[in-house]
């Protein structure tokens, strides 16, 4: 009985795969890019992906907002209950809570009985001091008004930057007042800023007391909204369990918006990307198993007569067939291994010219020279079936 | 007594048609353990035939063959192969050496299928090379040698398992007469230790070296008596 050591044949393969370099090197190349397009593509995904994750700054990671869901808020009545900030305030993670709405576009002025044609309009909104501070805002000078001034309905208001701006406002310890037509508010602070919702800097601020007491409720199409700025983390959990903790009686009245989950946008980002390049992926490993399945059957062909001599020598079809499948598998993991450090390489290349961190995920970057030779096996079906199939007779001839 | 070393007792080969040509007609030849046989004949006469039938690369039709006593009708296909690469060495008309292979890696190629592990493998490729008169070039290619050296390379290779006979095809069809003369010298040595050696030619002067001379015509075995009269 003849036999072929597992030593013996890799040592066949791995001499008839270097006594001709050139032509082994020219074999590999499809599954050296395949694979090199495989590991890039799942690189370059994982750190496109990591770069969109740091998108999610802190700040939209834990605000959740509501909103009057209601198509006609005046017949459906208030959406958010007088209390409504202290049932915000007892679901866990919540930090801040403050509703607000527009009062609407009014007149805006410095003086009692402007002359005509020289008034701004001016965004009025009516929003609670908790509202304010969930939004972080830095004030320029002055306060903030507070709850006291909300509940009691005080004539204060509190001016964006641009719109303290406009009205020519720069300082508030004269008290100065503005008129929103033709109602005196007192002017106890001027915010420069606002680190969430900074649209809210061209407005005029009023508690909504004020707002209620002056201009009646929310009027239709001005929705009252609700932000809640969660602990870091909670925001998700939050926003499952804000509508019921406002109105338990009419859950579907609220609509709450949390931040993206950035796990599924991540994935779906992943996906869309994946998707696209893991198919020219698989083309090129596809390409790369027909270059090895051609260059090995053509090598069969041309080796038909070592094979006889092999036969005659004792080999068993078998052991011809082993030879060639372990050639290409061979062939196949060489390029896998250089595809694979060829993917890594650009995807760091690429990671470094963008300033970003390059993310190789170990469950992509190992079994990758296996993909290699996986194609490697698969192209050198064919050919191994071939060889194990000619005849030691075919060495006599010449 | 030991078995002859090929024993044909109706060996015929036909191959199926349409229509079914006949290479072989029935033949009854023994050949003896330690003979030096040439086989003759013209082109298309049976030679190669009678030549894979005695190398056990085919099978014959009809009758029974026994090699060194063993009946190779009765083998599997495998067993074939191994008898093969055991009791046989072959030496071919090209050589049929690896090109990208040193003279001790291509002796060694005839022990790989073999249970002989590879360091006593080396030792015995760089022995038979020895024999052959090759010990000088042991791992020069085959291309950087001449073709009576490479020929040496492929007796030496055909020696290496110590089989029961040496098959050799137009041994000397690839070398200049000098060459060829010292290639055949070789073989009479080898002869001239014991071995059994069956050379199928179509050249005299490769046939005159032979103890005995078998002539095969149109499919049939002619033996004449022992005496070759040249042409």
């Amino acid at each position: 009985m003849t036999r072929l050591t597992a030593r013996d044949l890799l040592r066949e393969a791995l001499t008839g795969i270097l006594q001709r370099p050139g032509r082994s090197a020219l074999t590999a190349v499809g599954t050296v890019l395949g694979v090199a397009t495989f590991v890039a593509v799942l690189g370059l995904t994982a750190t496109a992906g990591s770069q969109i994750d740091r998108r999610f700054t802190a700040l939209s990671a834990t605000e959740v907002l509501a909103e009057d869901a209601a198509a006609d808020a005046e017949l459906a009545g208030r959406p958010f209950p007088v209390d409504a900030e202290r049932r915000a305030r007892a679901i866990d993670g919540v930090e801040q809570a403050g509703i607000y709405w527009s009062a609407g576009q009014r007149r805006v002025s410095c003086v009692p009985e402007p002359p005509a044609g020289d008034v701004d309009e001016h965004t009025v909104t009516a929003i609670s001091p908790s509202a304010i501070w969930a939004m972080h805002p830095t004030l320029a000078t002055g306060r903030i008004y507070d709850s006291f001034h909300d509940s009691r309905g005080e004539p204060v208001a509190v001016l964006g930057a641009a719109v303290a701006e406009r009205l020519g406002v720069t300082r508030v310890d004269g008290a100065p007042a503005v008129f929103v037509d033709g109602v005196p508010l007192t002017v106890i602070g001027v915010i420069d800023d606002l680190e969430r919702h900074a649209d809210l800097l061209l407005s005029v601020l009023v508690p909504p007391g004020t707002a209620e007491a002056v201009w009646g409720p929310p009027a239709s199409g001005e929705p009252t909204r609700m932000i809640v700025q969660t602990r870091l983390g909670a925001a998700q959990v939050v926003a499952g369990q804000l509508a019921v903790a406002l109105r338990p009686d009419d859950v579907d009245r609220i609509r709450v918006a949390g931040p993206p989950d950035p796990r599924t946008l991540r994935a779906g980002v992943a996906a869309d990307l994946d998707a696209l390049f893991l198919l020219l992926a698989l083309i090129c490993l596809g390409v790369g198993a027909v270059g090895i399945a051609n260059t090995t059957f053509v090598a069969v062909l041309e080796r038909v007569p070592e094979i006889g001599l092999r036969r005659c020598l004792g080999a068993r079809g078998r052991h011809m067939a082993a030879q060639f499948l372990t050639e290409s598998a061979l062939l196949g993991t060489l390029g896998g291994l250089l595809g694979t450090c060829l993917g890594a390489g650009s995807v760091l290349a690429v990671a470094l010219a963008r300033d970003w961190t390059a993310v190789l995920e170990p469950w992509a970057m190992l079994p990758a020279p296996l993909l290699g030779t996986l194609t490697g096996v698969v192209a050198g079906l064919y050919p191994a079936l071939r060889a194990s199939r000619i005849e030691p007779i075919q060495a006599l001839r010449r | 007594m030991t078995a002859p070393a090929v024993a044909f007792s109706g060996v015929a080969r036909v191959y199926p048609g349409p229509p079914p040509v006949t290479a072989l007609r029935a033949t009854d030849l023994t050949v003896p353990a330690g003979e030096y046989v040439a086989v003759v004949g013209p082109s298309g006469s049976g030679k190669s035939t009678m030549l894979n039938l005695v190398g056990l690369l085919d099978k014959p039709s009809a009758g029974r063959y026994l090699l060194d006593g063993i009946d190779v009708a009765a083998l599997t296909e495998r067993q074939r192969g191994a008898v093969r690469g055991r009791k046989i060495g072959f030496v071919f008309q090209a050589f049929q050496l690896l090109p990208y292979r040193s003279a001790v890696e291509n002796v060694a190629l005839a022990m790989l299928y073999t249970s002989v592990s590879a360091g006593e493998r080396t030792e015995r490729a760089v022995a038979a090379l020895r024999d052959v008169g090759l010990g000088h070039r042991l791992d020069a290619l085959p291309t950087t040698m001449s073709g009576g050296e490479q020929q040496r390379v492929a007796v030496a290779r055909a020696l290496v398992n110590r089989p029961t006979l040496v098959l050799c095809d137009e041994p000397t069809g690839n070398l200049d007469t000098a060459t060829a003369d010292s290639v055949l010298d070789l073989l009479a040595e080898l002869h001239g230790g014991g071995m059994t050696i069956v050379v199928v030619t179509h050249n005299d002067q490769v046939a005159e070296r032979a103890q005995r001379v078998i002539t095969i015509r149109d499919g049939r075995v002619e033996e004449p008596c022992a005496d070759v009269v040249p042409q």
